[in-house]
């Protein structure tokens, strides 16, 4: 922290003055940055349909409430979709990921080229999003939940494949040389030495990854992928806003619930 | 880590098929030579030398003989070897070069499943006791047996009765008997050392490599520990191979001592023939009159090059 | 010791669950859920048997990537979501940080705490996919929509994490602080801000990361960016530019991702 002799006086200041100047300029060039790309995206706007939002919105939300109760119960069987395909798709996504996460990990991996081809496939399946997916598997499966559950597990592999080999890379090496120590063979060390500790976070990882898979099912159905979202995607293009926010209504509670579920798993975990 | 990459092809692809077979009916190229006549040493270390792939040299030439039922301790600052040197034996670190001889089995030669045979035969006890810390104190003892069931009895927890029956007797004999499904994490340090000193005598060990056993233990639970192993290995007839810093401990309880400084023996007596000058040789100058408390680690113109593995 | 040690006393591994039923209710209740659920799943071996031909013409195109035939709208797309994720990164941050601060229960009265928690909680259900319908709808197709959506999400996410950085922040040194007869807001900034400030721009880098990969999805639902060209792409079975559309989103996101990981290990 500099201090400046002015005269007599010292003056102290937080910065010195070309810190000051560096991070002025610092603001203003992501300022400018802002500012640059807010107007690329105004001029992709048709403005008049913004000007018109007001009225949409509340025209939207007039029309949306109350919800349309009677809907509910032709909301019974997607919303058991969705959830089946929450569910199978996470424990399908785990199922590829455990193994893929051992030959991930430094220190089980069997070979270092195994291991870049395991690191790529759980990169290759994080960075493309499960709608992406839903999208070509409802070509090539057709619509349904088949073809959800497969996107929902595909890019679920990527999000726990990483957490999993993370842990493992983690775990306490001791324990591991002593069972190795005894004789044990290779899968006796896996399963005495490693699965003990890692198996809480493999627990809380897929658990966690479900309640977000909740989520991303009610959305699969918007490309033909099964669940809730093609009752969504049905209503809206018919603007039917008593049963949008019906199922909205609905999404909010599962949801809900299954954070509550979630996080409450994970608590006895630890 | 020392700990070898295990081999996953072998967990993929044939634990399905493999895991049904018990170690036993394997084939293996040796049969066990446990008629040990009693001229033939337990232990034989010739010429062992590890250097670590950083270039640090940890041991350099080592010849040791250890015979049938001999508590040895090897004393020597940190970084002198002492670690790696009980590793190079049960091959949880690879030598560079040497032979280690176990009952006239060359260990140095073995390919792992034979590796993991004779394993079995050596029983390792650990500074910070290596526990499972979510298992319970009886898995952690049974775990002991693994190298003589197949992966699924393991993996089911269904080990043989007697198998069970001997670790409860283990138990009652570290004084661990009302506690078999109390979970290792819930433990004192003294009483999860006595479940590694059990599991180590499950595997029905004919030697013992305990190291650094009373590290991270008080002094009077350090005692205890120290003359439970002595007293069991008393019992069996096992051979003691024990690395430990403390050397009032380690004349107390063993009946020969090494010193190793920088990878080389430069002790080999009697405890009673522990000098001055002996000590002198192995931890370098130091005023050793007032009271040989278990400082010599701290003497830090001495904490050698440090390729020992600190466990 | 009141046990003795008999042989043949049986031994077998704790439960995981103690009561018996809850046990068993647990186990069987799993599996006939699972048996449920596998017999709902509608399997047309029909239709997969006609789509596997076009899995194959999918998978051809996917290994031939495209990048030229399409060259001009690839890159405005590109360039659309890029533009998206600064302008929506920059403008949530700014909104999460009052939010954040007033979801932090040592800071503020509970009214303001139980506002801003439902304001994070509304953020946070519903997928960022719904939202940009929803924005859509009332503001068009287009860019400025899916920049709606996104400043929704990165709202729920950097408050959440943020409110729960500054209640887990030093108490002392807050305390040293208001000990000096300091206002609200000077604690704000002198005890609390010094201490959660790295890891807001850790966060806001985070969210940048995430912004653009939804910058990706959204754009299926006409909220702009790359996911409208992409879902052009797959709808005229242009699989040959889907897959050079796929390969360019992973590279970008990966790249963002490696500077970004790498700016928050330093700020650490």
């Amino acid at each position: 922290m500099p201090v400046l002799e002015k005269g007599s006086e010292k003056v102290w200041q937080k910065r010195d003055r070309t810190q000051a100047l560096l991070s002025w300029l610092g603001w203003l060039v992501g300022a400018a940055v802002v500012l640059f790309c807010w107007q690329i995206i105004a001029d992709n706007t048709n403005w008049s349909f913004v000007a018109d939002a007001p009225e949409q919105a509340s025209h939207m939300i007039a029309r949306g409430i109350p919800p349309n109760w009677g809907y509910l119960n032709t909301l019974w069987q997607p919303l058991w979709d969705t959830l089946n395909i929450a569910t199978l798709g996470t424990l399908l996504g785990v199922a590829v990921a455990i193994p893929t996460a051992f030959l991930a990990a430094r220190n089980t991996t069997p070979h270092p080229i195994v291991r870049y081809i395991a690191l790529l496939v759980i990169v290759g399946s994080r960075s493309v999003n499960s709608l992406i997916w839903a999208l070509l598997l409802v070509v090539v499966l057709g619509p349904g939940v088949l073809a959800g559950i497969l996107a929902i597990g595909l890019r679920s592999i990527g999000f726990t494949g990483k957490l999993f080999y993370e842990a493992i890379e983690e775990i306490d090496p001791n324990p591991v040389e002593a069972v190795a120590a005894t004789g044990a063979s290779a899968a006796q060390v896996l399963s005495y030495g490693f699965w003990p500790q890692v198996m809480p976070s493999i627990f809380g990882v897929s658990v966690y990854r479900w309640d977000i898979n909740i989520r991303e099912s009610t959305v699969v159905g918007l490309v033909g992928a099964g669940g809730i979202g093609i009752q969504l995607q049905a209503s809206i293009n018919i603007l039917r806003w008593s049963q949008v926010s019906m199922i909205l209504l609905v999404v909010f509670l599962t949801v809900f619930v299954s954070e509550w579920i979630s996080a409450s798993v994970r608590r006895l975990l630890i | 880590m020392g700990s070898p990459n295990l081999g996953l092809p072998i967990v993929f692809v044939s634990v399905l098929l493999a895991g049904f077979v018990p170690n036993e009916f394997r084939p293996t190229a040796f049969g066990y030579a446990l008629a040990v006549t009693p001229l033939c040493p337990m232990l034989r270390i010739q010429s062992l030398t590890k250097r670590y792939p950083t270039g640090d040299i940890a041991l350099q030439s080592v010849n040791l003989d250890v015979p049938d039922g001999q508590v040895m301790a090897l004393i020597g600052p940190s970084g002198a070897g002492k670690s790696t040197l009980i590793r190079c034996i049960n091959r949880l670190v690879e030598p560079t070069s040497g032979q280690i001889y176990l009952n006239e089995l060359e260990l140095t030669r073995l390919g792992s499943a034979q590796l993991r045979r004779a394993r079995r035969r050596m029983a390792m006890i650990f500074q910070e006791y290596a526990l499972v810390e979510r298992l319970t104190v009886m898995e952690n003892v049974l775990s002991g047996q693994l190298g003589y069931v197949n992966f699924w009895q393991s993996w089911f927890r269904k080990f043989p009765q007697g198998t069970v029956d001997e670790a409860f007797r283990l138990l009652e004999r570290v004084g661990l008997g009302q506690f078999p499904d109390k979970r290792a994490d819930a433990l004192s340090g003294g009483q999860r050392q006595r479940v590694g000193i059990a599991r180590a005598l499950l595997q029905n060990p004919n030697i013992l490599l305990v190291d650094e056993p009373t590290a991270s233990l008080d002094p009077k639970t350090a005692r205890q520990i120290m003359r439970l192993i002595c007293e069991l290995a008393q019992e069996r007839g096992l051979s003691v191979i024990v690395n430990i810093h403390d050397v009032p401990l380690a004349q107390q309880f063993s009946q020969r001592i090494v010193g190793l400084q920088a990878g080389e023996i430069v002790y080999d007596g009697p405890p009673s023939g522990l000098t001055e000058r002996a000590l002198t040789q192995i931890y370098g100058e130091e005023d050793w009159n007032p009271e040989r408390e278990s400082e010599a680690d701290e003497s830090p113109a001495l904490a050698g090059t440090a390729g020992e593995r600190q466990s | 010791m009141t046990q003795t040690t008999l042989p043949g006393r049986q031994w077998s591994p704790p439960n995981l669950i103690e009561n018996p039923w809850i046990r068993w209710g647990l186990l069987i209740g799993g599996i006939i859920y699972l048996v449920l659920a596998l017999l709902s799943v509608d399997v047309n071996p029909g239709r997969i048997a006609r789509g596997m031909e076009r899995g194959g013409q999918i998978l051809v195109g996917f290994v031939q990537p495209d990048f030229f035939s399409r060259r001009d709208n690839i890159i405005s797309g590109l360039i659309e979501s890029l533009v998206m994720t600064v302008v929506a990164t920059a403008i949530g941050v700014v909104i999460s940080v009052p939010i954040g601060i007033g979801g932090a229960r040592n800071l503020v009265p509970l009214p303001v705490y139980l506002v801003c928690r439902l304001v994070i909680a509304l953020s946070r259900t519903f997928q960022e996919v719904i939202i940009a319908i929803l924005f859509v709808v009332m503001l068009g197709f287009g860019p400025l929509a899916g920049v709606m959506t996104l400043v929704f999400g990165s709202v729920g996410f950097v408050s959440k994490l943020l409110a729960e950085n500054i209640e887990e922040i030093d108490a002392a040194q807050v305390e040293a602080i208001r000990a000096t007869g300091a206002s609200w807001m000077q604690m704000l900034t002198y005890g609390v801000l010094p201490q959660v400030l790295p890891r807001l721009v850790g966060l806001s880098l985070y969210r940048f990361d995430i912004n653009l990969r939804e910058s990706a999805v959204i754009g299926i639902v006409g909220a702009g960016g790359i996911g409208a060209t992409l879902n052009t792409s797959i709808q005229r079975y242009e699989y040959n530019t889907a897959s050079a559309i796929l390969l360019l989103i992973i590279a970008l996101v990966m790249a963002t991702e490696l500077v970004s990981s790498a700016v928050r290990q330093r700020l650490q």
